[in-house]
């Protein structure tokens, strides 16, 4: 199958999946006891009072109307107002979107730094020190929880000596420390996979003719084995990347970042059901985005891939 | 011993696998210039742990060539350095594999893995090396149109190419930079009965143009018979027969030979029973004392389970390892 009839399927399933997922939500959000409307309103409100809020949500209408209405708004990314601020659902996404996306961004990116050369160099020294040093640092990362990483490194490179700030905003240097307690456990799971699939491809048939055709051991195993043994590490760290865009709540409070995963957290402390409800879909939509960017690099890596 | 210069000598060849597999034991081979050496065996006998050793791949551990020599061209190959041998793999000694589709990078295309090849052994440039692998499409039967031409297939993906193209790359891999000695292991056994042909004829017409010599590895006798000049016959690890391929099949010495040649179907003894041998080969881990075949054999005597028969040469080129060679009939 030529790659762009390939793109052009996979971007259908794209849509699909927002599709489906703003239907879902849009249902279950229906679907829980309780009228948003009684919840604005707050207990002293008269039955005028929610009636009107009612028609202000559209909730007062017939159920397909506002499904109907309910689409329109996610295809024009118009999630409505805030239930609690009034303030545009999609502003307030995309305002503190950029802090997650850097936070995420760095975090898989040290995470691959760290893992890649590190699980390529245990595959091939199997069992020699380094090897050891790697399996036990990513059994040290996975057995680690991410927030008292993040505390740890807080105390040692903010409180103990000061090269990072505490907690803020700002410059790159906020986001060092959550992007490496982000980063070392992903660092765990992208190692393991790596060490075990180019061992996998160590042993594969095509080696041993790439070793019969006179190859360096170099080109054998960083031209042949490298590219075959990257495909599924690329594809999980791509997932893995599509998760920490959802927002990482408790990094994100750790180090006091005002990321998606807070102003989603405050959504539902508050009930805030539009909110709420864009801010699904806005991870639904940037998880499937991704998983479609994941698939495109993947078929140009393993070719096979766009038979199916 | 016969005629033709020898290229390939193999001395008292020993290989063990760990703990206790006896995979060869002291082999002798003698491959001559510019011909097709059949070597045949059933599985397990050793034929692939031998050829594995001649380009010297052999994985150790756990295999560990515990005595011999693999003279080829003058040199022990056995006493060469990793980068020396290196350098004779794909240039001078090269190999062509049973499943192409197993043996091909699947990420990588056909061209690029043959150019890679020419590139590092001549240091060819990009250009002219593409030209070359267009030139090996041609000689292997590639660069016809019903296959869409050598243009397609240099830039196609191994998994895009049928089996017999994917063999046919495979062979073209193998020549690519004119080797003295092409190991060919099983490469029909994969394949539809149709394509087996075509493959045979094509290494066959490959090696009149080119002069170079085969070593032809198969457990099947008439593929052998179809292809090679010479046939060896491996047992248990070692050379039980070897001679010119018109004496082996009119006149075999060693009853496993003879037995061999019996279980082949032939269409004039149509209707009767297909004759076998029985009894299994044995296992690396438990060769038999003595003659390695006196379990199986018809004509054994008491010697044949304490003395193991040596390689003894009868007729001009026609040796045989069997204490009664000649005699049983």
């Amino acid at each position: 199958m030529p790659l762009i009839i390939f793109i052009i399927k996979r971007f259908f399933r794209l849509i699909l999946t927002v599709l489906l997922v703003s239907t879902i939500i849009f249902f279950v959000i229906r679907v829980i006891p309780g009228d948003p409307a009684a919840v604005i309103a707050g207990i002293d409100a008269t039955q005028a009072d929610v009636a009107a809020i009612r028609a202000q949500l559209g909730t007062d209408k017939p159920i397909s109307v506002q499904y109907i209405h309910w689409l329109r708004s996610v295809a024009l990314f118009d999630f409505g107002n805030s239930m609690i601020t009034g303030e545009p659902v999609t502003k307030q996404i995309l305002k503190r979107f950029p802090i997650t996306l850097t936070l995420a961004t760095l975090g898989i990116l040290m995470g691959m730094l760290i893992a890649i050369p590190l699980g390529v160099i245990s595959a091939v020294k199997r069992w020699s020190p380094v090897d050891y040093f790697g399996m036990l640092l990513s059994q040290i990362g996975m057995a680690v929880p991410s927030f008292w990483l993040g505390i740890i490194l807080l105390l040692l490179f903010a409180v103990k000596i000061h090269i990072f700030p505490l907690f803020g905003s700002g410059g790159i240097k906020y986001y060092i420390l959550p992007s490496l307690s982000l980063g070392l456990a992903r660092a765990a799971v992208i190692l393991r996979l790596t060490r075990a699939s180019m061992v996998e491809e160590l042993s594969k048939e095509y080696i041993i003719t790439a070793r019969a055709k006179g190859l360096t051991e170099r080109l054998v195993k960083y031209k042949h084995a490298l590219k075959n043994a990257l495909i599924p590490v690329i594809t999980v760290s791509g997932i893995q990347f599509g998760y920490m865009l959802g927002g990482a709540i408790i990094i994100e409070q750790v180090f006091s970042l005002p990321g998606l995963g807070r102003l989603f957290l405050t959504g539902i402390y508050q009930r805030d059901f539009t909110l709420i409800q864009g801010g699904v879909v806005f991870i639904a939509f940037v998880f499937s985005l991704i998983n479609f960017l994941v698939d495109i690099l993947y078929s140009v890596l393993n070719p096979k891939i766009r038979v199916g | 011993m016969g005629e033709g210069e020898i290229l390939l000598h193999i001395q008292d060849l020993d290989i063990t696998f760990e703990p206790g597999a006896h995979a060869v034991r002291f082999l002798e081979l003698d491959i001559r210039k510019s011909e097709i050496h059949g070597l045949v065996g059933e599985s397990g006998s050793g034929k692939s742990v031998t050829s594995t050793a001649v380009i010297g791949l052999l994985p150790s551990p756990p295999a560990k060539i515990s005595s011999g020599k693999i003279i080829f061209k003058g040199r022990d190959l056995l006493k060469l350095g990793k980068e020396e041998m290196r350098k004779i793999r794909g240039r001078e000694i090269a190999m062509v594999f049973q499943e192409p589709s197993k043996y091909f990078n699947p990420s990588m295309k056909v061209g690029e893995q043959i150019r890679e090849m020419l590139s590092l052994h001549f240091g060819m440039s990009r250009k002219s090396a593409v030209e070359r692998v267009l030139e090996l499409f041609n000689l292997t039967g590639l660069g016809k149109s019903n296959f869409g031409g050598g243009r397609r297939i240099l830039n196609s993906y191994p998994h895009e190419l049928s089996g017999g193209m994917k063999q046919r790359a495979m062979i073209a891999m193998g020549i690519a930079c004119s080797p003295s000695l092409l190991i060919a292991d099983e490469p029909t056994t994969a394949l539809d009965v149709t394509l087996q042909m075509q493959i045979l004829d094509l290494i066959h017409d490959l090696q009149n143009r080119l002069k170079m010599s085969i070593l032809f590895i198969s457990h099947d006798l008439n593929v052998v018979k179809h292809i090679a000049n010479r046939v060896s016959v491996i047992y248990a690890g070692k050379i039980v027969e070897s001679a010119a391929k018109g004496t082996i099949f009119k006149n075999p010495m060693h009853p496993y030979t003879k037995l061999l040649l019996l279980s082949i179907p032939d269409p004039e003894k149509r209707g009767t029973p297909l004759k076998t041998i029985p009894g299994t080969v044995p296992d690396a881990e438990s060769i038999p004392s003595g003659c390695a075949f006196h379990t199986r054999c018809p004509y054994v005597r008491k010697i044949c389970e304490k003395e193991i028969p040596a390689l003894k040469e009868y007729e001009n080129g026609h040796t045989t390892a069997c204490h009664f060679a000649g005699e049983t009939e």
